[in-house]
């Protein structure tokens, strides 16, 4: 009876070792670059700590002025994103805190495909070392896509090349 | 008086020396050592690791008096267990030409008289992705995206199945054991077959002694891969030999702003071009040809 006990405790004791673990797992962390924030601008608390929060909907007149929402703007306002209390972070959905450097948890929450691309180096774009030691760096979600208006804005193409028909430069 | 009369005997074996003779001297003479070693240097994967030693001494005094600085020339050989493939996402191909100017920086390319470029974005109308021949690739509107359009890059697709390297007469070219094909641009002599051969235009020719700006040459180097070539051979992408026997990113991919650039080994599961080909929907150029690339175009699946 007594040795039953003793199994079953051992049991629930690796049981649990497993879940710490498997946990650990899942916090994985990503060698993200610096994220990319308007200089001067962080830590955000410098201004906010003392200011009143105000939760309204508005054009942003004094500050923020470039920051024009278009990103399911109808649902969302700064808040739902930035923590109140603590202005330095952002806020999940459950009300957990994350980093700058964590963005991609809170993309991750409405862009489910995208984030599981992501974490594997599918969706975005990772640059150094893929193999080895050497450096490796993840781009956050942030990098690429304005957060505030994420789509891609069109860029000016580099030159084509020379036709063949250009005899002095073409080949 | 009795003329002396050659025998027959007598006049082969003159003519035979005067021949010797007339082909060493450029070869003995001093003033043309350097084409005669040159000319004689072996093939790069017949030569000794002593000799290759000194052939890489000799092109680093000749870079280094041509360019003013030193090169470091590599010879690193392939990865053991790695076959390199290549991932390429065509929706999310913006046609920027980011990764053509990339390319010709990091591989020193001929920049102008002849222009080389081993990575060509073709333009191609909605829902006509089939048709490559009537792609354009010199267009150039203010602003990509354009409406209408897809882009399709195209650059050597390093083939498991490589005509280039059947039809090579002299074996210049050849597949390494990462599955990159190589060229060794001293073996090579000009005939251009390759070329023919490609399917994909992957390959270029030095139709001039190619222009590189001293100040922008790109001091690392491979043997096989961008050291500064010469007149009259042929070169092609080579995944950035010198950057993914390291386990960097090739150039490309590093250089494109959207992310549609992804690169891995193929024997490793967990690899990112592995997690494409699982479970994206990957198709290859040409694949009626046979040529078995290792460059899989996808879409969001």
């Amino acid at each position: 009876m007594k040795k039953k006990i003793k199994a079953i405790a051992l049991g629930i004791f690796l049981l649990g070792f497993c879940f710490t673990s498997s946990a650990n797992g899942a916090a994985e962390e990503f060698p993200v670059a610096p994220p990319p924030m308007t200089e001067g601008m962080f830590p955000c608390s410098n201004c906010h700590a003392s200011m009143e929060t105000n939760r309204k909907k508005r054009e942003l007149k004094e500050e923020h002025t470039q920051v024009k929402l278009h990103h399911a703007e109808t649902m969302r306002w700064c808040l739902d994103c930035h923590d109140v209390k603590n202005r330095d972070n952002l806020r999940l959905y459950n009300g957990e805190l994350i980093k700058f450097t964590e963005s991609y948890k809170l993309c991750g929450e409405c862009h489910g495909p995208q984030y599981r691309d992501w974490r594997a180096g599918i969706h975005g774009k990772r640059t150094g070392y893929f193999m080895g030691s050497g450096k490796r760096t993840y781009f956050l979600c942030a990098h690429c896509h304005d957060p505030h208006e994420p789509k891609f804005k069109p860029l000016k193409p580099e030159p084509p090349p020379f036709p063949p028909t250009d005899r002095k430069h073409g080949n | 008086m009795e003329t002396k009369r050659y025998t027959r005997r007598e006049f082969i074996r003159n003519a035979s020396l005067t021949a010797l003779a007339g082909v060493s001297l450029p070869l003995l003479s001093s003033c043309a050592k350097e084409e005669t070693e040159d000319f004689l240097q072996k093939h790069f994967r017949e030569m000794t690791a002593e000799e290759k030693k000194q052939v890489i001494a000799k092109l680093e005094q000749r870079y280094l008096q041509k360019f003013g600085r030193k090169l470091q020339i590599s010879t690193k050989e392939a990865v053991p267990d790695t076959l390199w493939g290549y991932g390429l996402e065509l929706s999310r191909c913006i046609g920027c030409r980011r990764c053509v100017y990339a390319c010709v920086k990091e591989n020193n390319q001929s920049r102008h008289d002849p222009q080389l470029q081993w990575i060509r974005v073709l333009r191609l109308k909605r829902g006509n992705l089939i048709n490559l021949e009537n792609s354009d690739h010199y267009y150039n509107p203010d602003t990509v995206p354009e409406k209408g359009f897809i882009y399709l890059p195209v650059q050597c697709q390093q083939c498991q199945n490589p005509p280039c390297v059947k039809v090579c007469p002299v074996h210049a070219t050849w597949q390494e054991p990462d599955g990159i094909v190589a060229v060794d641009y001293n073996w090579c002599i000009g005939c251009r077959y390759c070329i023919a051969a490609c399917p994909y235009k992957g390959r270029v020719f030095n139709w001039a002694e190619p222009n590189i700006p001293k100040e922008e040459i790109n001091p690392s180097v491979h043997y096989l891969g961008n050291r500064p070539r010469m007149k009259c051979a042929v070169e092609k992408c080579t995944f950035c030999i010198q950057r993914v026997r390291d386990g960097r990113y090739p150039a490309c991919v590093e250089a494109c702003p959207t992310g549609t650039r992804k690169f891995g080994n193929l024997l490793d599961p967990n690899s990112e071009i592995r997690y494409i080909i699982d479970r994206k929907r990957v198709f290859r150029l040409k694949e009626d040809l046979n040529t078995e690339s290792k460059f899989y175009y996808f879409f969001e699946a």
